[in-house]
């Protein structure tokens, strides 16, 4: 087996108003199931640390955590060289409840917005509040940026983290990039 | 003539002078100047000619209203047509050029037109040219076309970037004059989130020019106070040069930013398109001054009173050095007493009004020196490029002149207008105010939200409120309702106190003098931008173009690029006296949004160049562009077309690839297809379904193509079908389709068969997928090794996980080209290295990628179908002779019974056939049948036209598919397609596939 690659091998961008880098390959599963199951809470709940994050939120620490998508969604974040594992674990955690479980960690691009004008730079592309009071530690995003869909969330480095589909890296890196060129400050919502 | 005073320009840093060029001329202005202020403070009062008359024009106003100084800005890349001078902030290097006149601005051969101005009334364009009726497309609209317009069209690519962006808060308040700021300072202390939004760089809008005192301190100095304040306030945003462009449903805005217009060689986006969500809007739009409607209005050094006052006052710039005052309220007075007051000479102010009693202004005025002459009027302005003097008449009367005055400018002032656009553009009635003679906004009729709830508040001067005193006491009342109403609790606390003056009503005053002759008439301006006089909108009444909207697009009034800011309300008080009805009745034209015209660039935001569109990329995208990919747009990926070599035609370059797959080896790069987990105890009977055939009866391990139709029957995609167990399927969609057809899924699922234990998955872009595909497909991969992939253990149509070559890889043994084929996917992040894995070790098997067109060819040789192609959104599958793939056992499926109707069930749809050209050439794609006689429309009847046609390498002639009627029965049948180029094309009517019609080299 060759050694996967992420979409676009860790691409970079730091001449302007913030830093954008693509993120290391990221373990994405998808798993659709009735959320108020007692059966798919409990498979859940460790990857959130006893937790399950409610409509709009995320439990993330690093590559790992849980991230709500839909009323019949949850992403389970994890080790991308643990994906297949858990993957199967959370199949045989499951039993004969009714869910679908699926690796999509290659479906994906993700990417760090950092630097104190991180928030106004996905503020260009989204329609959504990114002052710190509205989008705050322990929530998640899914909306549109610019064209494609995408997911954000803030890190605890106060950094921004996005996920988009994979054949759209490039685009969403090029995009950040035009919205973060130099001379482009707002001044809104400056961090740091 | 207009020069530079030594009083006033509170504006401008005259520490730092700014060199520009006007029509190649350079000129110097100031830091603050603004390129009208710097062109009038060197007597450049000529700006431009007309829209359709090429008249001598000059500035008129000093803000978004102005109708005259529209300039052509910039140089190639940076070039941009109809900028407004009043608004442009003049900087280092400014190029600007006057419009609409040849061969220069001074000496205009289109001048002409003025003096025909008698042949040239309303709809003079629409009578004239509406016989004969081909003349118009072919003489006339060319002619037309050439002589009209503006500026010149950019030519050059934009060199400048544009961006959006997204803001939210509680309260939006739109305009930083008084109102606006006091509204703001207001609604702040309710803890509620704050945005003010000015469209000039500066804070405090007329009342700092008209002075007045606020808590005993000058207005200037209020406003200071008021600004430092809202800037140390946390939950308070100011943005200026920032135009409310537009309101919408939802208390939606768009604000337009201008960041470098200013500043063009800061490094930066040019313009930046705020789109807003704001709880609740403020318009603190303030007002706009009207011009009276006399003889010569329009002759350069004729200006608003107002403007007049702002160029004397903010850039220290005096229009002329005798002015003339005319007006028919009390507000005009003002700017005698400033031009007094910087030592100028104000021969008279001409009042239409007549006073029993005189008010203060005019005692004032009286004071002052300066004559007052009351119920008078300018029966004509003297001069031709720029003011010599007026000849005055009575205001009641017919305009017998009384006397002639020597003046250098005229400051007229015909009242205000509140500026309701904003609180229009999204439904907000208007009220008539016959006191004001003005529309202001109907505070029971306002905008309203999805609760029925008003979410905008009129403020100021926008709200019909004129004076200091009132303005503020306005703002007040309307930041409580506006913070209140994005719930927020306003405590009561005193407002800020201005002075109130005592002031003499004003008077209506439409025309001048009332009785003016036709020869007066003709020569009064309403619409300066469109050449649009009293006697135009008069002639449109007599015609019967008695609906405002109507008498607008009939002489033009109010649709130029200031879209009747000056013009509207005096040219519907012209048509509503002809038309003998109350102003009222006759009613506004529609504002809509922008309020005045924003950059294209503002509106495509960052989608240019690069990322004008979401290209989709597969993971071998970037080795298909380093091996000649010749590109081919399929939704919004991109695929291979072809992979051309040096010294290839891209035609060479497809039949090579074909060859070689059918002989040796060819890769495809079939990553985009759709793949769609469906998983759940009812996902066997949910997929029956969803495709016309039975997919519940496949077994685990195998493979089946399948046709899914719309519930009207129509065929929509097509795919392979994979059972991965007894509860999940894989299910292949086009390339085109995946998304469409995982949401056609869901949507069912949702909102029909919401208790169907099913969900399904997008798994699209997890995998990257690769058809393996010729004689040698099979020993490529066994040389790789890793799975046993004979015959017998991988037949036709299954599949089967392992690893080939170390990669973890699911097989499918299937074929859309007819040949021994197997589709392999493995991780998308490991697609490159397969990709690369399998070029390496075909090279000793001849192997070569092939692309789209190759594909197409190979699938029609075969006679297989390609959605898109031979589908249109109108053929059934029936139509397409599969009904071998139409269950008959199901009691249901989705098209099952729309396939039932009479239309679907109609022999004499057209059938799908194959076409083989008796010449051997290629029928051009779409082309038609022709059939015996004509329709209803003379044209001759077809019998059935080409869906899919190729150059077959293999056969070494044209083939094609169609859609014919009667074509299988028809078989032998020899049909003739007429080109598009006198040829015609004969053909014969085959079976579909030409090639291995028994199937046996995909079965080796």
């Amino acid at each position: 087996m060759s050694s996967p690659v992420s979409a676009l091998g860790g691409a970079s961008f730091s001449e302007g108003i913030a830093r954008i880098d693509e993120v290391a390959l990221q373990g994405m599963i998808t798993l659709r199931g009735d959320l108020s199951d007692p059966v798919v809470q409990k498979t859940l709940k460790p990857f959130g640390d006893g937790d399950l994050p409610a409509a709009g939120e995320a439990r993330i620490e690093a590559d790992r955590g849980l991230a709500w998508m839909s009323p019949d969604e949850m992403l389970v974040l994890c080790p991308y060289a643990a994906a297949a594992e858990t993957v199967a674990a959370l199949q045989e955690a499951l039993g004969d409840a009714h869910a679908l479980v699926v690796d999509v960690s290659d479906a994906r691009a993700s990417f760090v917005v950092s630097g104190p004008q991180a928030r106004d730079v996905l503020a260009k592309l989204c329609p959504v509040d990114f002052s710190p009071a509205a989008f705050s530690l322990g929530m998640f995003r899914r909306t549109r940026m610019a064209q494609v869909p995408a997911a954000i969330w803030p890190r605890q480095d106060g950094a921004l983290q996005l996920i988009c589909f994979r054949s759209q890296a490039r685009y969403v890196f090029d995009l950040l990039s035009v919205a973060a060129q130099a001379g482009s400050e707002v001044g809104m919502h400056v961090q740091g | 003539m207009s020069t530079r005073v030594s009083t006033g320009g509170r504006l401008l840093n005259k520490n730092s002078e700014l060199a520009f060029t006007f029509n190649g001329q350079r000129l110097t202005g100031y830091e603050g100047d603004t390129l009208a202020s710097a062109l009038l403070a060197n007597d450049r009062m000529l700006v431009g000619r007309s829209f359709k008359y090429h008249r001598p024009r000059g500035v008129v106003a000093a803000g978004a209203e102005e109708p005259n100084g529209l300039v052509n800005m910039g140089q190639a890349g940076r070039f941009e047509p109809n900028q407004r001078i009043t608004t442009t902030e003049l900087f280092e290097g400014l190029q600007a050029e006057s419009q609409n006149h040849w061969p220069s601005l001074e000496f205009d051969v289109g001048a002409i037109n003025s003096k025909l101005a008698r042949f040239l009334p309303a709809g003079f364009y629409y009578k004239m040219f509406i016989h004969p009726r081909p003349f118009w497309k072919h003489i006339y609209e060319p002619f037309i076309r050439q002589s009209a317009g503006l500026g010149r069209a950019p030519k050059a690519r934009d060199l400048d970037t544009y961006e959006h962006y997204y803001h939210f808060c509680d309260v939006l308040v739109i305009g930083g004059g008084v109102a606006g700021l006091q509204a703001a300072r207001r609604a702040a202390k309710s803890g509620a989130r704050v945005t003010v939004i000015e469209q000039t760089p500066h804070w405090g809008g007329r009342a700092v020019v008209d002075g007045g005192l606020v808590d005993g301190e000058p207005v200037d100095k209020f406003v200071e106070q008021i600004v430092s304040e809202l800037e140390t306030m946390e939950n308070v945003t100011l943005r200026n040069r920032m135009m409310g462009a537009g309101v919408y449903d939802h208390g939606y805005v768009l604000g337009y930013e201008q960041l470098r217009d200013h500043r063009p060689d800061m490094p930066g986006p040019r313009h930046r398109l705020w789109r807003i969500r704001a709880g609740h809007i403020v318009t603190a739009t303030g007002a706009i001054e009207r011009p009276l409607s006399f003889a010569g209005n329009d002759v350069p050094g004729v200006m608003l009173a107002g403007a007049l006052r702002d160029y004397l006052v903010n850039y220290g710039v005096a229009i002329g050095q005798r002015t003339v005052v005319v007006t028919n309220n009390d507000d005009a007075y003002r700017c005698a007493f400033a031009l007094k007051e910087a030592g100028l000479d104000v021969p008279a102010i001409v009042d239409a009004r007549m006073h029993e009693t005189p008010p203060a202004a005019l005692q004032r005025a009286q004071e002052l020196g300066i004559t007052v002459l009351e119920g008078h009027a300018i029966a004509s302005v003297k001069g031709g490029k720029r003011v010599e003097g007026v000849a005055l008449c009575k205001q009641e009367g017919t305009g017998d002149p009384l006397r002639d005055i020597a003046c250098d400018a005229v400051a007229m002032s015909g009242g205000w207008s509140p500026v309701v656009h904003l609180w229009s553009h999204c439904g907000g009635k208007l009220v008539w105010d016959a006191d004001q003679a003005c529309f202001r906004p109907d505070v029971d009729k306002a905008p309203t939200n999805d609760s029925g709830q008003p979410f905008v508040t009129a403020a100021g001067a926008a709200n019909g409120h004129f004076q200091l005193a009132d303005i503020l006491e306005d703002a007040d009342a309307a930041a409580r309702a506006a913070a209140t109403a994005a719930g927020f609790t306003v405590r009561k606390s005193k407002g800020p106190q201005a002075l109130r003056e005592p002031e003499a009503p004003m008077a209506p005053v439409w025309l001048m003098p009332a009785q003016a002759d036709i020869k007066l008439r003709s020569k009064a301006w309403l619409d300066y931008q469109n050449d649009v006089k009293v006697s135009d909108i008069q002639l449109a009444a007599q015609e019967g173009f008695e609906s405002v909207e109507h008498a607008k697009r009939y002489t033009t009034l109010g649709m130029a690029t200031d879209q009747g800011k000056l013009s509207n309300i005096n040219g519907l008080a012209i048509l509503s006296d002809a038309l003998d009805r109350p102003i009222p009745q006759t009613g506004t034209t529609t504002f809509r949004p922008p309020y005045t015209p924003i950059s294209m660039g503002a509106i495509g935001g960052e989608a240019r160049g690069e990322v004008f569109q979401p290209l989709r990329r597969t993971p071998m995208h970037d080795w298909h562009a380093a091996h000649g990919a010749d590109w081919e747009p399929v939704g919004h990926w991109r695929r291979p077309y072809a992979f051309v070599r040096e010294g290839e035609r891209v035609k060479d370059a497809v039949n090579r690839e074909v060859l070689n797959t059918r002989r040796n080896l060819g890769l495809l790069d079939a990553s985009t297809l759709g793949k769609i987990i469906v998983k759940g105890p009812d996902a066997p009977k949910f997929l029956d379904m969803m495709y016309t055939n039975m997919m519940s009866t496949l077994k685990p391990g195998k493979c089946r193509y399948g046709l899914m139709c719309s519930e009207n029957g129509f065929l929509i995609d097509d795919g392979v079908v994979a059972r991965i167990g007894d509860d999940t399927y894989l299910c292949h969609t086009t390339t085109g389709g995946a998304e469409r057809i995982h949401q056609h899924m869901e949507e069912w699922l949702q909102t029909e068969w919401w208790d169907w234990k099913v969900y399904v998955a997008n798994v699209t872009e997890q995998l990257a997928q690769v058809a393996v595909v010729g004689p040698n497909a099979r020993k490529v991969l066994e040389k790789l090794g890793g799975m046993d992939l004979s015959k017998e253990a991988l037949g036709f149509m299954e599949w089967a996980d392992g690893t080939i070559g170390g990669f973890d890889a699911r097989v499918y043994r299937i074929s859309f080209s007819g040949e021994l084929s197997y589709e392999v996917a493995v991780p998308a992040s490991q697609g490159l290295a397969f990709w690369e894995a399998l070029m390496a070790a075909g090279e000793e098997f001849g192997v070569m990628p092939y692309g789209t067109e190759c594909l197409h060819i190979m699938r029609a040789e075969k006679g297989f179908i390609m959605i898109g192609d031979e589908t249109d959104g109108t053929v059934i599958p029936q139509d397409l002779g599969l009904h071998w793939a139409i269950s008959k056992k199901k009691e249901d499926f989705l098209g099952k019974r729309a396939q039932e109707r009479s239309n679907m069930t109609d022999p004499k749809r057209w059938k799908l056939v194959g076409l083989e050209t008796l010449s051997g050439a290629v029928i051009p794609d779409g082309a038609y049948a022709i059939g015996e006689g004509k329709n209803a429309n003379g044209q001759r009847n077809v019998i059935g036209r080409v869906t899919s046609t190729y150059y077959s390498p293999t056969l070494e002639c044209g083939i094609a598919m169609g859609l014919v009627l009667d074509g299988p029965d028809r078989m032998g049948e020899i049909l003739e397609f007429p080109g598009t180029e006198g040829a015609t094309f004969k053909a014969r009517i085959v079976d579909q596939v030409f090639y291995d019609k028994d199937g046996e080299k995909q079965n080796v």
